[in-house]
Formats: structure tokens, sequence, C-alpha cells
């Protein structure tokens, strides 16, 4: 069962009537499909009309859709399933939160890392939602490192609703090891790349984000907190979620041009959950359009640059 | 060097000391309610006589007993907050940024400067919890990173005083990636083999925490100190029960392994010399 969010019942009712007259269609024998035709073309219209006009919270509620592809689906699509997943932070456990390992793309070996949500409840939970320990980034850091070693680049999928904020995460010192990330990743010789395919949230998403490239996906949000979360502490209430939404500039569009990101990547028409096969193909072909660009660089002119484009961020006045 | 041509501009020495304190004649202990004169409170380093209990004080009177002879050069004293975003939330941020100023007499939650601590030559970054509850934003983050870069320059150590709720949530994402410059700037100054000492103190917590707080050659800590990554409140939710007793203290970070050592304030600046020079000779 396809999950609709409440903007787009348009699409939801285009979609019922068009398995319907696919059914009609099937039944009767009928030749003619030109009514079929055009219940699809007006299918891509309305989506294309809803997705242009979308509000930042509802970029948002797009970024957490059920149906997006994760972290894994990612992997496997891109690598065409030449990928080994390996697991734990070699201290306290294996994080199902943060997952990672070697996988090639068209030959040349990658180093994936990503924070990972559940398909479904039972997963949700298994996968702790998204929300990563501090083995997980300890994992992450781990992987990174072994990278290093045999020289492969790296690329980070980010999609997490924050660090999870538990009382193990705090005896093992969460506020370190995402610390400890972002420092090391200062420090990496091999070319990095980051996309946040979903939600970007603050110190958890920034603990594997320090890249040569950030990118976006077109509907996903970054940033220092939630909208929720956001609206409960600036407004005392949960009601200002929409308004926080926009009060924050979290949208790839409004990213990209505070210059905090480096690029968005286009969604297919309709938002990535509508369309996985799209959604990888344009992602693989950035990341190796990226690569091709970032390996012509020499290693220390890359951690310069990386060391240059965060120096630089940030709206100050030098007053007198 | 653009910066740096500004940065030399903007250097002062005060010549008049403000205290964040008001000047009342008399100080009740939050902790225990030990009545002392302003004075004396202030002659124990505004900690309790009685229970030692350390109370939250300012970058200038951080200063105060760090500097020698609280003789200090500050860097950038008057760089304020631009308002990238135009944000807005029951108040406008420029309208908060503008009465925090009034009200505080500081231009940001952070203070940074240069001068010796037991004769040796260091930076201090110290920020103020009074400034948006310490909050990081675009001026904490490029004070910071000129300050790392000042010493740098200048071959000192840095020592980082942290209190802070962390990332301030009116510049979002900006506020986000002073995490990530600050640190960028770290690895410049581990580099060149400059010690880095981070104290926490009371609080130190979100991001500022995930960031330079807990990335110093050593990481040393005030007693009693609220530290850690989640609010206690946060974390309480999440785990739908009471925390334990003495959860996010000081003694407790430093029993997981995140801190080196605590220090009671009467001893902070001969603690910090005392390391300073078994790293150098
Ligand atoms: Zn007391």
């Amino acid at each position: 069962m396809a999950v609709y969010l409440e903007f787009e019942k348009p699409i939801q009712e285009l979609q019922e009537q068009l398995e319907n007259q696919k059914q009609v269609k099937e039944k009767s024998k009928l030749k003619s499909d030109d009514s079929i035709k055009e219940l699809e073309q007006r299918l891509i219209e309305t989506k294309k009309e809803i997705y242009a006009g979308l509000s930042p919270w509802q970029k948002v509620q797009v970024s957490r859709h059920p149906e997006r592809p994760y972290t894994l689906a990612y992997i496997n699509a891109i690598t065409g399933g030449d990928f080994i997943e390996l697991h734990g932070d070699r201290g306290v456990r294996d994080d199902k939160a943060m997952v990672g390992g070697f996988g090639s793309i068209d030959g040349k070996t990658f180093m994936f890392v990503g924070q990972q949500k559940g398909i479904n409840t039972k997963m949700r939970q298994y996968r702790n939602f998204g929300m990563a320990n501090p083995e997980g980034y300890r994992k992450a850091l781990r992987l990174f490192r072994l990278a290093e070693k045999f020289n492969k680049p790296i690329v980070c999928f980010i999609d997490t609703p924050g660090a999870f904020p538990g009382l193990e995460a705090e005896e093992r010192g969460q506020g370190e090891a995402i610390a400890r990330n972002i420092y090391e990743m200062f420090n990496l010789k091999v070319p990095v790349i980051a996309i946040v395919i979903g939600e970007g949230a603050s110190g958890g998403a920034l603990g594997i984000g320090v890249a040569d490239k950030v990118l976006m996906m077109e509907y996903t949000w970054y940033s220092v907190i939630s909208p929720e979360s956001c609206s409960s502490i600036l407004w005392r209430s949960w009601d200002y979620k929409e308004i926080a939404a926009d009060a924050l500039k979290l949208t790839s569009d409004n990213m990209l041009g505070n210059g905090l990101i480096d690029g968005i990547i286009k969604e297919p028409i309709g938002g990535a959950h509508s369309n996985h096969v799209e959604a990888f193909e344009s992602v693989k072909a950035e990341i190796i359009k990226q690569y091709d660009s970032l390996k012509r660089l020499k290693p220390e002119v890359r951690v310069n640059n990386r060391i240059e484009k965060y120096s630089s961020m940030g709206v100050f006045v030098e007053g007198d | 060097m653009g910066w740096f041509k500004r940065m030399t501009e903007g250097i002062r020495t005060p010549t008049t000391e403000k205290k964040e304190t008001p000047e009342g004649l008399w100080y009740k202990c939050r902790s225990c309610n030990h009545v002392v004169s302003s004075e004396e409170h202030a002659n124990s380093l505004w900690v309790c006589e009685k229970c030692a209990y350390h109370e939250r004080i300012s970058s200038l009177q951080y200063f105060q007993v760090l500097f020698d002879n609280n003789r200090y050069t500050e860097i950038n004293p008057h760089m304020i907050s631009g308002d990238p975003l135009s944000f807005e939330d029951t108040k406008k941020y420029a309208d908060r940024l503008q009465a925090s100023i009034r009200k505080t007499g500081l231009h940001d939650a952070v203070r940074t400067a240069a001068g010796n601590v037991n004769r040796k030559k260091v930076v201090v970054a110290c920020m103020d919890f009074q400034f948006i509850g310490g909050s990081m934003g675009s001026v904490v983050g490029e004070k910071i990173a000129r300050a790392i870069d000042y010493a740098i320059e200048h071959n000192s150590p840095f020592i980082l005083i942290s209190k802070s709720g962390g990332a301030r949530m009116m510049e979002a994402a900006f506020s986000l990636m002073q995490m990530a410059k600050t640190s960028a700037k770290l690895t410049q100054l581990s580099e060149k083999k400059i010690p880095y000492i981070s104290m926490l103190t009371d609080p130190t917590t979100g991001g500022v925490t995930a960031s330079f707080a807990m990335l110093g050659d050593v990481n040393i800590a005030e007693p009693g100190a609220l530290i850690g990554f989640a609010g206690p409140r946060v974390v309480k939710e999440t785990i739908g029960k009471e925390l334990p007793e003495g959860f996010q203290t000081s003694e407790f970070v430093l029993e997981h392994g995140f801190l080196d050592f605590i220090v009671d304030r009467k001893n902070l600046k001969e603690r910090i010399g005392q390391f300073l020079s078994l790293i150098k000779n």
C-alpha cells in the first residue's frame, strides 16, 4: 500500500483512477488506451505542480517519507551489489543505526558510510530510527581510517533525526564521538563526498558530514535542529513547526544559497520515493562526477580546501 | 591576511574592569545558602567557602583568575553577529541581539585574549553564559578561529573555557557549521604541536560539547559542572525515567573517561601553569 502525504491527495486520486482504468482495460480487452495516457499525463503534471510549490515544512515531510530509499538501498543499487558491509566499532558493539563498507562503482572502490533507517515498524526499532550512539560514530571513524589506509574515496549518506540522546550514549561520550569525527574528517587525505538523502539533523548529521563536497537531495533538510524541537524551544509549543521550518532556512535551495553546501541533486518528479531507480541513477552520476573532479587535486590541496571552506562559513560584523 | 590587520586594530587593553555580578554587599550561595560579603566571595574566586560550590562567572572574571596581574590584550573585542537568516521567533533575532548587548555589556558569547599565565604567554578564549545562554553562532566560531590563528602565529598555548547551552538556533545551519569551523582550526593548531587545554565549566552541552570542548589535548573541568551532549531534560524524556544521581556532572564525565582531571578554581592557574611547563620542558 502506497503512503501519501496530505498534500499528495490529488496525486493519490489520479493514481487510483489510473489503476482502475488499467483494470477496466484489462477486463474489457479494449484496444484504446487514450484515457490511460491522458491520466498518466495528468499525473505527471500534477506531481510537477505540487512539488514545485512545496513549503519548507512539506519538504521536511517528504524527507521523512516512509517509502524514500535509505542508505543501504542507495549503496546496493549504486554498487550493483558489489558491496561488503563491515560491522562494529571494535569497542562496544555494532551500531545498527550506522552502516558502512567497501563497494564499487564502475570498477572503482569507495568506502560508503551512512545512517540507516528501518523500512518497517520492526526494522525502525532495530535501526533505532537512524539515531546513532557513540559507537556508531566510532564505527564510522574506523571505516574512514580503513578507507584512508587503502587510499579509497569516501561517500557518506546522511539521514538522521539526530544523534541518540540516551543515557548510555551520554555515558559513552556522544559529544566526544561526534567531535572526534568532525575533527578527524578534516585530516582525511582521500576525497570525501557527503550527501543528505533525507534528514540532516544537527551534530548527528555533521558527525559524518565534513566533506570536500556536501550535496543535498532536492527534498531534504539540513540544520542545527528539527523544526519541531525548534518550535518547542523557541516558541515553547509544538504548534509552530511550519513557521520554524521556514525560519531555519533548512531546505536544499536555502542551504545552497547561503553557501553552506556545494550542490543539489535533483529528485525524480514527485520525489525520490516515487521513483527509486531514477533517484539511484542521479546519485550515482553525481558521485562519479564529483569524484572525477576531486581526484585531480593533490591530497594536501583537498585538505586545505576543506579547512578553508568551513573556515569561511559565518556572518558577522567586525565592529569598530 | 586581511583579517589580521583588522584584528590588530581591534586589539585593546582594558583599562576598567567590569564585573558581571551586581555590586551588592552580600553573596548568598545558591547551593547551601551560606552568606559572605561580596568582597570575600571575590577573594575566594566566587567559590563558596563553605560548600565549594563554583558560582558561574564571566569571561572577565576568568581572565582575572588566570592572567598575571589581570593584564591581557583582547582580540576582536567589537565583533558582533550578523543576522544571516533575518530570523524571527517570538522576537526578532536582531532585537534579541541588541537587547543582550545592552543588558550584558558584552558583544557576543565569547571573549578572546592574549596574556601571561604564570609568566607563560597564552591565548585564552572564554565563553559568557549570560549572552543568549552562551550559545555558539558565527561570532563565537569566528572569534575562536581567529584566536587559534593568533596562537599559531605567536606559538602560544591555547586555552578554551566553555560555558554554553550549544549552538545558537537563530543562526541555524550557520551555527552548526561553527562546530566544523572551530574543529578545522584545531587540526591546524595540533599540526604545529601547540598545546590546547579545553576547560569545561557549568554548563557545557550540545554542539559545544560535540566539537571543541571535547577536543583538548587535555580536557579539564570545574567540580560539579553539567557536561553532556543532550540536555538532561531530553535524556530523561528519552529513557522515560528519573536520571541517576550525579548524571552528567564533571565527576560522572571524568569517571567515564572523557576528562583528564577536575580542578578547583583556586588551583586552576597553578595547574595550567604546571601542565604547560611539563609539556615544554
Ligand atoms: Zn555553599
